[in-house]
C-alpha cells in the first residue's frame, strides 16, 4: 500500500488555502455586530471631551425623554451597584464610567440604551456634564514633575504619577564593564504611539436571560476564558453561569486583550433591561479609548572594545500608560519582555532599569501584534546597534557578525537570564545579504551621492521571545500561560477539534487541521475547528504574543497524539495482534513485518463506536494541556534600501528583504501572509503612523483620516525568503512567527533611511520618519524628535 | 457613528432638486457623490434636515470640449471619469496632473468634480485646479442660472458662494491662449490622504514665452490659495532658471501654511517652492525636448 502523501492531505508543510476564506470573503462571516438577538437594544456611549477634568454635574434628564430609550447610565449608577470601578488584567483599577473626575479625552462617561442606536446617540447627545478642567500630563517627563498634577487621586497610597519601579541585570558587573570599554555608544529615542487599528472595532452584545440566570456575552476578545473568569467575579456571577462567546474576529493585535468599560456597562444594561444589549464602538471611538501600543522613551549605551565586540549593555525605558495600568503584563515583568533585548547578541553583561508613568491618555501599552513589549525592546536593540557600528566605523553587518550568538552557543544564556534554544543567526543574515546586493551597495551609495541621490541601507537582525509561556514564569493575574485542545474523532473518521486559542485572522482553522492531519493522517478537510466559546472550548489563554502555534499548536499535536495512542490499541484489537506488533504510518497502523495488513486511523474510529475492544472505554475522543518547557525563539534579519528625496525628505523603499526563520513551516502560505502583513505595519510605524496630544491633552488624530493605516497602493513590495531551525522543545518544531515582521521591520526602514542621511551628522529621527522630519535632520545635521506634545504655533 | 435624523428626496430634474432646496430654506444639502457629505453627516458635523440626492438627475455625468476648446464639466462628472478621461491629457495637463491624486482609487469612482468645488475644503484638489486655469462655474437656481469664477467660488474653508437655493450644474475651464502647460504636484502621507501641501500650475505658451500663468495650492492656508498674481512674474517671459527661481518663491511667499503634525509652516513653505520649481522644470524641459524634435 502507498503511503499517504502528507502533501495531499493537506498536512504539514501544505500551502493549504485558508478554508476560514471561504465565508470571510463571500461576506459570510459571523462577527460581533452581525448577530441579531430577539428584543435586543442598543446602547451608545458619552465620552468625555477634556482630558483632565472634575466632574461637578451630570444631568441626564433630557436623555430620559427621548423616546426609544430604556436606560441612562452614569457613574453613580455603576457606582450604585459597586461596578463604577473595575480591576484591570495588571492589579490595577480602571474607572468603568467616570464618577469624580475624567481622566483622559475620549474617557466613558454616560451610556445610553435604546431602541437602536440612532436614537442612543441622539439621548447622548442631549447629556449635559459640567467639567472643570484641570491641567493635563502628556508625557510621562511631564508626569514625573514635582508639580504635576496628581492624576489617580482616586487610589490610597498613591502620591506620585508613577506606577512602577522595576529593574533587571547586573548592576555591578554591567558598571565594570563601561569602565573597561574602549568605546561607549549612546542613543536615546521614543518609540512612538501606534495603534493597533482592528479593521473590526470593539464591541459586545450581552443577554442575561432572568429565568436560567446565564448571562452570555458576545465580545470581541482575543482571549476570551480570561473574560469569563473577571466577569465572573466583577460581576460576581458565578462561573458556569457566565459564557462568554467570541465569534469571528476582524483583527485583533492586542487591542482586543483588555477588559473595556463598554462591555462591562453592556453586561450591567442587560441585567437591569433584562434584554440583550449591544454595544458596537465606531472607529474613532477605539482610536480614541481602547489599548495602543508602545509609547515609551528608550535610552541606553553599549560598551564596546576596538574591535567590535559588545562588553555590556544598560538601558532604561519610562513607559506611558495612560490613566489606568491596564494592559496585560506577566505579573513578574511589569515591562513585559522588555529584557528579551540584546538577545540575539552574545553580551556578557546587561542591566535595564524601567519606569511606568500614569498620563492623562487612555490606557494602554499593549502588546500591539508583539510579545509583552518585545517590539520596543528589538527596535531600540537595531537602532542602538546601527548607532554603535557607526561609532566604531564598523561596517553594519561585520558589526553584527561579530556579536551573534554562534550555532555552536545553543542552548545560550542571555545576559538578562532567558534561554534560547536554537537558530542559525549567521546564516540567515547572509542570505539577506546577498539578496539585497550588500557587497556593491557601498560603492552604488557613493555615486549616487555624486548625482544628488541619497541611498541607504538598513539591517535588523533579532531573536524574540515567543509563545508565553510556561506556567513557572507566566501568567496573567495569576492565570498561569498553558493553552489546550480537544479532539472528537466522529465514527465516520472526520474530527472536531477546539482549542483554547482564538483566531483573529490568522488561519487557525486552516493550520490546527494541518496539524492533526500530521499526526493522524486524518485529511485536514475531514477536520472542523471551532474556538472562541467558552462552554465547548477547553480552557485557554487566548490568542497574542504569537502564543498560538507554541503552546495551543502544540497542545493539538499532543492531544492527536493521545487519540493515536488509544487508535493504536483499537488496531491491534481489529489486527488481532499485540500492541506491540503495530507499527504506524501516517495515517495507518500495520502488523510489523507484514505491511500489507493493517487498518486506518478511520477504520479505528468505526471501530472505537461499533467494535470496541474488551477493557477499552468506546469513542475516540481526548484533551491536552500543554505548558511549553521554555518560550520559542524565532529568527529574522530584515534589510531594506531607500532612497530620500533630499528636497522634500520622502523616501522610497527600493528593496526589501526579509530572513525569516520560525522553524517548521505548518503552512507556508500562510506564514508568508503573517511576515506580509506584519512588514506593512512595521512601514506604516516607520513612515506614516502619528498619533499624538497638543498641550490640553487633546487627541490629535483620532480619526482614520489622521491616523493612517497602509494600503497595497503604497506599500513597498517584500522579497521573503526562509530558513528553517526546528525549535528542539516544541512537539512539532515550530517556533511562532506572526509578530516577528511587526517586531523587526520598523528598525530595518529606520536604519535604512539613517543610512541615507546620517552623513550631516543626525544620529536620530523618531518614528514616525515623515518627510518634514528628514528634511529637517537632513537640513540641520540633527535629531528630530517625536516626543508629545505638539506645539501649534 | 450614526447621523441625526433626516428626510431623503431623490429628484429627477434639477427644477425639482431646486424646488426642494428653496422649500428647505437653508436646511436641505445637496448630495453629489456623498464621498464628504457622508462622513459629516455620521460625524454629526452636519445634520441638515433634508438631503437632495441629485444622482437621478439625468445628463450631468459628462465632461466634453467644445469646438472653441472650453471643457465643461457637468455635476455628476466622478473623478474617476477625469482619471480615465482620453480628451483632457493633451489639452489640459493640470487636470489630468491632479486626477490621480484626488483622494483614492475607491472614493474617485463615487466622488465628483464639482461637488469638490462646492465642499470649498482648504485641502481639496479640484479648487487649487480650477483657480489657477481661470475656471468658472456655473450655478442654477430658482431663478436661473449665474456664473462664479472660480477664485470667488471658494469663499473660506468649506464655504462656496453658493446659495442655500442654488446648484452648481457645470464647470468651465477656458481654452488655452497657444500650447496649454502645467502640472499637479502634492505631497501625501499616503494614497487617499488630503495634500499637506500642493500646487496646480498652468501655463498658456506661445513658443518659449509665457502668455498666461496661473497657480493655485492646496493644504497651505485657511482655504485654497490664489496664488495667479504670484505667478504672474512669469506673463510675457520665458522659463529660464531665473524666472523658474523668481516665481517659485513669490508663489511659496503667497502660501500661509501652518505648522502642524504634518510639518512646520516653513517645512510646507519650501514644499511650495520645490513643487512650483518641479513643475516649471519640467515644463522648460518638454518644451526643449519639443523644439529640438
Ligand atoms: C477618505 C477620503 C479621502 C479624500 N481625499 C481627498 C483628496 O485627497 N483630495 C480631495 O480633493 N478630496 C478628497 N476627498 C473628498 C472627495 O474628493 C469628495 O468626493 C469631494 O470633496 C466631494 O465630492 P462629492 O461629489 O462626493 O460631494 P458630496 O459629498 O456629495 O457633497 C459635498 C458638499 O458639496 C455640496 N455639493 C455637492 N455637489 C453639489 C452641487 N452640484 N451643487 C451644490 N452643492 C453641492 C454638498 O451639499 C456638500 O455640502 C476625500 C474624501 C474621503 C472620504
Amino acid at each position: 500500500m502507498a503511503p499517504l502523501d502528507e502533501l495531499k492531505i493537506g498536512g504539514m508543510g501544505a500551502s493549504r488555502r485558508r478554508v476560514e476564506d471561504n465565508r470571510f470573503i463571500r461576506g459570510k462571516g459571523n462577527y460581533v455586530d452581525d448577530i441579531v438577538l430577539p428584543a435586543m437594544l442598543h446602547m451608545q456611549i458619552l465620552r468625555s471631551p477634556v482630558a483632565h477634568a472634575k466632574i461637578k454635574s451630570i444631568d441626564t434628564s433630557a436623555a430620559w425623554e427621548v423616546p426609544g430609550v430604556r436606560l441612562v447610565l452614569t457613574g453613580e449608577t455603576m457606582a450604585a451597584r459597586n461596578l463604577a470601578w473595575m480591576p484591570t488584567l495588571s492589579y490595577d483599577t480602571q474607572a468603568v464610567l467616570a464618577t469624580d473626575k475624567v481622566r483622559f479625552q475620549g474617557q466613558e462617561v454616560a451610556a445610553v440604551i435604546a431602541d437602536d442606536p440612532y436614537i442612543a446617540q441622539d439621548a447622548c447627545d442631549k447629556i449635559v456634564v459640567e467639567y472643570e478642567q484641570l491641567p493635563a500630563i502628556v508625557n510621562p517627563i511631564q508626569a514625573q514633575k514635582a508639580d504635576a498634577p496628581l492624576i489617580r487621586d482616586d487610589k490610597e497610597n498613591q502620591a506620585t504619577n508613577k506606577i512602577f519601579d522595576w529593574e533587571i541585570g547586573d548592576k555591578t558587573a554591567t558598571d565594570q564593564a563601561f569602565a573597561d570599554a574602549d568605546v561607549v555608544s549612546k542613543l536615546d529615542l521614543h518609540y512612538p504611539r501606534s495603534h493597533p487599528s482592528p479593521l473590526e472595532n470593539c464591541g459586545s452584545i450581552a443577554d442575561y436571560d432572568r429565568a436560567t440566570g446565564k448571562l452570555t456575552v458576545y465580545m470581541t476578545s482575543q482571549a476570551p476564558h480570561i473574560v469569563r473568569a473577571a466577569v465572573a467575579m466583577v460581576a460576581e456571577l458565578p462561573e458556569h453561569m457566565v459564557r462568554i462567546v467570541s465569534p469571528d474576529l476582524g483583527g485583533g493585535f492586542g487591542n482586543k486583550v483588555p477588559i473595556y468599560p463598554g462591555y462591562v456597562v453592556s453586561i450591567l444594561a442587560s441585567i437591569l433591561t433584562e434584554r440583550p444589549v449591544k454595544w458596537i464602538e465606531s472607529n474613532s471611538e477605539n482610536l480614541i479609548s481602547t489599548g495602543f501600543g508602545r509609547d515609551v522613551y528608550l535610552e541606553g549605551e553599549l560598551a564596546l572594545r576596538k574591535d567590535g565586540k559588545i562588553l555590556g549593555m544598560r538601558m532604561k525605558t519610562i513607559s506611558d500608560h495612560g490613566a489606568f495600568y491596564a494592559d496585560a503584563q506577566p505579573t513578574k515583568f511589569k515591562i513585559g519582555l522588555m529584557h528579551s533585548t540584546f538577545a540575539c547578541y552574545d553580551i556578557p553583561t546587561a542591566h535595564l532599569v524601567s519606569e511606568g508613568f500614569y498620563t492623562n491618555k487612555a490606557p494602554g501599552g499593549v502588546a500591539y501584534r508583539c510579545s509583552f513589549r518585545v517590539t520596543e525592546a528589538m527596535f531600540f536593540q537595531e537602532r542602538m546597534v546601527h548607532a554603535a557600528a557607526n561609532d566604531l566605523g564598523m561596517d553594519q553587518a561585520e558589526f553584527r557578525k561579530v556579536n551573534l550568538v554562534g550555532d555552536d552557543m545553543f542552548p545560550y544564556r542571555t545576559a538578562f537570564g532567558f534561554l534560547t534554544d536554537s537558530g542559525q543567526y549567521q546564516k540567515c543574515l547572509d542570505v539577506g545579504l546577498k539578496a539585497i546586493g550588500y557587497d556593491t551597495f557601498k560603492q552604488e551609495q557613493e555615486e549616487a551621492r555624486k548625482r544628488g541621490k541619497l541611498l541607504g541601507i538598513g539591517i535588523s537582525t533579532m531573536t524574540e521571545p515567543l509563545g508565553a509561556g510556561n506556567s513557572r514564569e507566566y501568567d496573567i493575574i495569576g492565570i498561569k500561560m498553558f493553552d489546550s485542545a480537544e479532539l472528537r474523532v466522529h465514527m465516520t473518521g472526520k474530527a472536531l477539534l477546539r482549542t483554547g486559542a482564538k483566531s483573529q485572522g490568522q488561519g487557525h482553522e486552516t493550520t490546527w487541521s494541518q496539524i492533526v492531519a500530521h499526526e493522524l493522517g486524518i485529511p485536514a478537510d475531514d477536520i472542523v475547528v471551532e474556538e472562541g466559546d467558552t462552554d465547548s472550548a477547553p480552557f485557554g489563554m487566548g490568542t497574542y504574543a504569537s502564543r498560538s502555534t507554541p503552546v495551543a499548536g502544540a497542545a493539538v499535536a499532543m492531544v492527536s497524539r493521545k487519540i493515536r495512542a488509544k487508535a493504536r490499541k483499537i488496531a491491534a484489537h481489529l489486527l488481532e495482534v499485540s500492541e506491540e506488533d503495530i507499527e504506524w504510518e501516517l495515517g495507518r497502523f500495520y502488523v510489523r513485518g507484514n505491511e500489507e495488513r493493517g487498518v486506518t486511523i478511520q477504520d479505528c474510529a468505526l471501530a472505537a463506536y461499533s467494535n470496541i475492544p474488551d477493557g477499552l472505554e468506546p469513542g475516540l475522543e481526548n484533551t491536552a494541556y500543554y505548558d511549553p518547557p521554555n518560550l520559542t525563539w524565532p529568527f529574522a534579519a530584515y534589510l531594506c534600501k531607500v532612497e530620500v528625496d533630499a528636497e522634500s525628505g520622502v523616501w522610497d523603499v527600493l528593496n526589501f528583504v526579509a530572513v525569516d526563520d520560525c522553524g517548521v513551516r505548518i503552512n507556508p502560505m500562510i506564514v508568508e501572509g503573517q511576515v506580509m502583513g506584519g512588514l506593512t505595519e512595521a512601514y506604516a510605524m516607520a513612515n506614516m503612523q502619528y498619533i499624538t496630544f497638543d498641550e490640553e491633552g487633546n487627541c490629535i488624530g483620532a480619526n482614520y483620516m489622521d491616523y493612517l493605516l497602509p494600503t497595497a497602493w503604497e506599500t513597498p513590495g517584500f522579497e521573503l525568503h526562509e530558513v528553517v531551525t526546528p525549535c528542539p522543545h516544541h512537539p512539532i518544531g515550530a517556533k511562532g512567527v506572526g509578530e516577528c515582521a511587526t517586531v523587526a521591520g520598523p528598525a530595518a526602514f529606520v536604519n535604512a533611511v539613517m543610512s541615507a542621511i546620517e552623513h550631516t551628522g543626525v544620529r536620530n529621527v523618531d518614528m514616525p520618519l515623515m518627510p518634514n522630519r528628514v528634511y529637517e535632520a537632513l537640513k540641520t545635521g540633527k535629531d528630530v524628535s517625536g516626543m508629545p506634545p505638539v506645539l501649534s504655533d | 457613528m450614526y447621523p441625526s435624523r433626516f428626510d431623503y428626496d431623490a429628484p429627477s430634474t434639477l427644477e425639482e432638486a431646486i424646488a426642494i432646496l428653496d422649500q428647505g430654506g437653508g436646511e436641505a444639502k445637496v448630495m453629489a457623490g456623498g464621498q464628504s457629505l457622508i462622513p459629516m453627516l455620521r460625524l454629526r458635523f452636519a445634520s441638515p434636515e433634508r438631503v437632495v440626492d441629485i444622482n437621478g438627475i439625468p445628463d450631468l455625468e459628462y465632461h466634453r470640449i467644445d469646438p472653441d476648446g472650453t471643457l465643461r464639466i457637468g455635476a455628476l462628472c466622478r473623478h474617476e471619469d477625469l482619471e480615465l478621461s482620453t480628451i483632457i491629457g493633451d489639452t489640459f495637463p493640470t487636470l489630468a496632473g491632479a486626477a490621480h491624486l484626488v483622494s483614492d482609487p475607491i472614493i474617485r469612482t463615487r466622488g465628483t468634480f464639482v461637488g469638490s468645488l462646492c465642499h470649498a475644503d482648504p485641502q481639496g484638489d479640484w479648487s487649487a485646479t480650477m483657480i489657477a486655469l481661470g475656471g468658472k462655474i456655473i450655478v442654477q437656481g430658482p431663478n436661473g442660472r449665474r456664473e462664479i469664477e472660480a477664485k470667488d467660488f471658494v469663499l473660506g474653508p468649506f464655504v462656496s458662494a453658493l446659495a442655500f437655493n442654488e446648484i452648481a450644474v457645470e464647470a468651465i475651464v477656458p481654452p488655452a491662449k497657444g500650447k496649454a502647460l502645467g502640472g499637479y504636484l502634492k505631497l501625501e502621507r499616503r494614497v487617499g490622504d488630503f495634500a499637506t501641501a500642493s500646487v496646480a500650475v498652468a501655463l498658456d505658451m506661445d513658443g518659449d514665452t509665457v502668455t498666461r500663468a496661473g497657480c493655485a495650492m492646496a493644504g497651505v492656508g485657511g482655504r485654497t490659495i490664489d496664488a495667479n498674481e504670484a505667478i504672474s512674474v512669469l506673463q510675457g517671459k520665458t522659463l529660464s532658471s531665473e524666472n523658474i527661481d523668481s516665481a517659485a518663491a513669490a508663489v511659496a511667499a503667497a502660501s500661509d501654511p501652518r505648522t502642524d503634525h504634518r510639518g512646520s509652516a516653513d517645512y510646507k513653505r519650501h514644499i511650495v517652492e520645490t513643487f512650483v520649481k518641479r513643475v516649471l522644470v519640467s515644463v522648460a524641459k518638454s518644451e526643449k525636448k519639443e523644439a529640438v524634435a
